[in-house]
């Protein structure tokens, strides 16, 4: 038994995270922000040098046929540098469509492109855990039309996967005719996040038509997995960075890190931090072994693991007093990557209830 | 990661289900094995016995001290627990005497101290109290000040004790007190094996919020008992003692409890209802369930995570500081819930026939005890934060002539 990783993963980890913290200092990450488009080339390109694409792809399309929990660990190391890809999208949730649903020749043709990173998607899933307004999807043959609202890693992306409803994914390219995406302002500047218009666009189903359902599901399970690995990374930052600057930081001739208040943040920070990585990995563990557990446990991952995230942005930013509420110490990219994934795929009082009703809990 | 099973633990599950099968019907419930009022009763010791046969308890302790002598093996102590949880079944007898003494001799202990007592404690037989705190000392424990002297080949005790559970049914008591008052506080102490008959202790029972005196105030007078009553050496008894807190923190700390509870709750809110509709189908009841489902995963979760770092040679970090303080807080919030569900019903208490079958309101009277014992939860967070994390002990302050000032 090893609740953990293994020598293999542990390599991995080291390898991304020693890559995208080289990639990343604030001051880049200022830049990121900035720019606004939720895509770093040179940090994309790097993580496909590394074969990090194709980590859930099978061999035979050119990826490493690792599995979910190899993706989790490397979507942790990129909640720790807050890095600017399209990870989630175009190398977890697009393979997990076109493996699903997809026709031969769609898998031979995208699966290959993802492992060898020609091509980045971003993926629409928010009207298949939560309409808001007016959003939603028609489709009429392989024509679309209508309004996907939060689509992940949207605005730069090639091509895109959208659910329509419940049980039906398309494909559509971001060149199309017809289609109009904008960006959404949303707090954290690092993600691509689109609001994609369509008008009777041409789409390419992925599966038949009301075929998608059990794909669909498997996609929200990865990305509240991957979301939640992500704000884990993110909060562990924050955790640390407040701990170190609770140890130099003097005022009453003291470490402001001798305060017993200040001692009790940082405990109960970790408290409730911990337990979230052995429920990260139990779910992604169970998302690859387990497949029966793997929907309440990515529930419950993503659902706890953003509230105790939320709480540690919350206190590490307090611990750093004046300045957490500045630039100057850059802090709030942390905390609103974690603000932002919350809501992704269904905040915590959605993703309760999905639990309860998993369970036969809800009548 | 690979939480897959060998061969020999899925056969040893197999057997262990096979022995649930067929005592099932027989076990003590769990309320008759580990009661704080009474001694244990024959058919409890009848079913320690069995679990004793069987290695279900007392597993790794050697067949020469009473014990089955199994070799450790983390794994199969998570099988049998899980298998006697999912069968609510009891693991048997936990008392003080069991969870602390016991692994304290087998550390420490001389080898007739060993024969004397281990077979006969975790039998049943003999119960123990743990004499440390007093009333000047709680959290500053080693601040104790009930102190022994020798006369000739015997320790002369002197002194009050306060928290002792179980003293009022409890044979013997291993106690803590101050042999060399003139060291520095840490080596004045000595651990001592005392008869509860021994003339000079009063007991006088300290009822609590839950109405039950399952604590005791214990005033010793002159007690003498005799110098081989010594467990390690003169002076070093607060290395004993912390020998002894270390079983402490696993025993009040253990999530495998929780889901037992958490499973009761469930049980619960699908039966209670208000104005005819169940707790469960009311989202804001059904949101505070699912809030306590998800911590408690991530906590047996994480204490799987410790067990497998464990069982891999892996040097043990902060993890293991958080269990016992997120476990007390945990299950406090579960009663709360068991209460609230129940509404005006959850302040039924003690028997009253409109309660459920679990006692909510006074299981959460009593989770106030796993918050506070064993060390408080803020005590737990400067352990934490000192020896997990690295940060500094807070300074130590003195009353001056012109107020507080730091020494």
């Amino acid at each position: 038994m090893n609740f953990g990783l293994s020598d293999e993963q542990g390599l991995l980890q080291d390898a991304i995270r020693g890559f995208l913290e080289g990639q990343t200092p604030l001051d880049s990450i200022r830049k990121f922000a900035a720019d606004g488009n939720g895509l770093q080339a040179s940090i994309w390109q790097g993580l496909i040098d590394l074969g990090a694409t194709g980590v859930i792809i099978p061999e035979q399309f050119g990826g490493s046929d690792l599995g979910m929990f190899d993706a989790t660990v490397i979507m942790e190391a990129i909640g720790r540098t807050v890095a600017p890809v399209p990870y989630l999208s175009t190398a977890v949730l697009a393979p997990i469509a076109l493996l699903g649903s997809g026709s031969d020749a769609q898998q031979q043709d995208g699966l290959n492109k993802i492992s060898a990173g020609d091509v980045t998607f971003g993926v629409g899933l928010t009207e298949a855990t939560g309409v808001r307004r007016d959003a939603g999807l028609t489709l009429t043959g392989t024509k679309l039309s209508g309004k996907a609202l939060f689509v992940m890693d949207g605005l730069k992306a090639d091509q895109l996967i959208l659910a329509v409803g419940s049980d039906t994914l398309v494909s559509v390219s971001a060149t199309a005719a017809g289609l109009t995406r904008n960006r959404l302002n949303v707090s954290d500047k690092t993600r691509g996040i689109a609001e994609v218009l369509l008008d009777h666009v041409d789409c390419e189903l992925i599966g038949a038509a009301g075929s998608a359902t059990q794909t669909i599901e498997k996609m929200i399970d990865a990305g509240r997995i991957g979301l939640a690995a992500e704000s884990f990374g993110a909060a562990e930052i924050l955790f640390y960075r407040a701990r170190d600057y609770a140890l130099e930081r003097n005022q009453f001739e003291r470490p402001i890190g001798s305060f017993q208040s200040i001692k009790h943040l940082c405990a109960e920070m970790i408290a409730d931090l911990e337990p979230c990585r052995s429920l990260i990995w139990y779910a992604a563990y169970a998302y690859d072994e387990l497949p029966e557990e793997a929907s309440l446990m990515a529930c419950h991952a993503k659902a706890n693991t953003q509230e105790v995230a939320k709480m540690v942005a919350r206190s590490a930013t307090e611990i750093h007093g004046g300045m957490g509420f500045t630039d100057l110490m850059g802090l709030h990219y942390w905390l609103k990557r974690i603000e932002l994934n919350r809501q992704l795929l269904g905040g915590p009082e959605a993703t309760r209830e999905a639990a309860a009703k998993l369970q036969g809990l809800v009548a | 990661m690979d939480l897959t099973f060998s061969q020999e633990h899925q056969d040893f599950r197999k057997q262990v289900q096979g022995f649930l099968e067929e005592h099932k019907g027989t076990a003590p419930n769990m309320k008759a094995v580990n009661g704080t009022s009474s001694a244990p009763t024959p058919s409890v010791k009848r079913w320690q016995h069995i679990l004793i046969e069987n290695g279900y308890t007392a597993r790794t302790i050697p067949k020469e001290y009473g014990g089955y002598g199994g070799e450790a093996d983390l794994i199969k102590g998570l099988i049998i627990q899980e298998e006697f949880i999912a069968a609510d079944v009891s693991t048997g007898l936990t008392g003080q005497g069991i969870s602390m003494l016991v692994p304290t001799l087998l550390e420490l202990g001389t080898e007739e101290q060993k024969r004397k007592w281990i077979s006969a404690t975790i039998r049943g037989d003999v119960v123990w109290c743990q004499g440390y705190s007093e009333p000047g000392a709680g959290s500053d424990l080693a601040s104790l000040k009930t102190k022994a002297v020798i006369e000739g080949d015997q320790f002369v005790i002197n002194g009050q004790k306060i928290w002792t559970s179980s003293a009022h049914f409890s044979d013997m008591c291993f106690i803590l007190v101050r042999t060399e008052p003139d060291a520095p506080k840490h080596h004045g102490i000595s651990y001592l094996l005392m008869p509860m008959t021994t003339q000079g202790i009063e007991v006088r029972p300290l009822v609590t919020i839950t109405g039950d005196a399952m604590f005791n105030e214990m005033f010793l007078t002159d007690v003498k008992i005799g110098s081989d009553q010594l467990v390690g050496e003169r002076g070093k008894g607060w290395m004993v003692a912390n020998a002894t807190l270390k079983h402490e923190r696993g025993m009040i700390g253990n999530p495998a409890q929780t889901e037992a509870n958490l499973n009761a709750l469930i049980k619960l809110m699908k039966a209670e209802t208000c104005d005819g509709i169940r707790a469960v189908d009311m989202p804001v009841f059904r949101d505070r369930l699912m809030r306590l489902q998800g911590r408690l995963l991530g906590l047996k979760l994480h204490s799987l995570r410790l067990l497998s770092d464990d069982l891999n040679g892996k040097a043990p970090d902060h993890g293991g500081l958080i269990v016992k303080y997120s476990t007390a807080y945990l299950n406090h919030e579960l009663y709360s819930l068991g209460v609230d569900v129940m509404g005006e019903l959850g302040t039924l208490y003690g028997g009253d026939a409109y309660q459920s079958e679990l006692d909510w309101q006074k299981m959460f009277l009593g989770s106030f005890s796993s918050i506070i014992g064993g060390g408080t939860a803020q005590i737990q967070k400067n352990v934490i934060s000192e020896r997990g994390l690295g940060m500094p002990r807070e300074p130590r302050v003195t009353m001056g002539a012109k107020g507080w000032a730091m020494m």
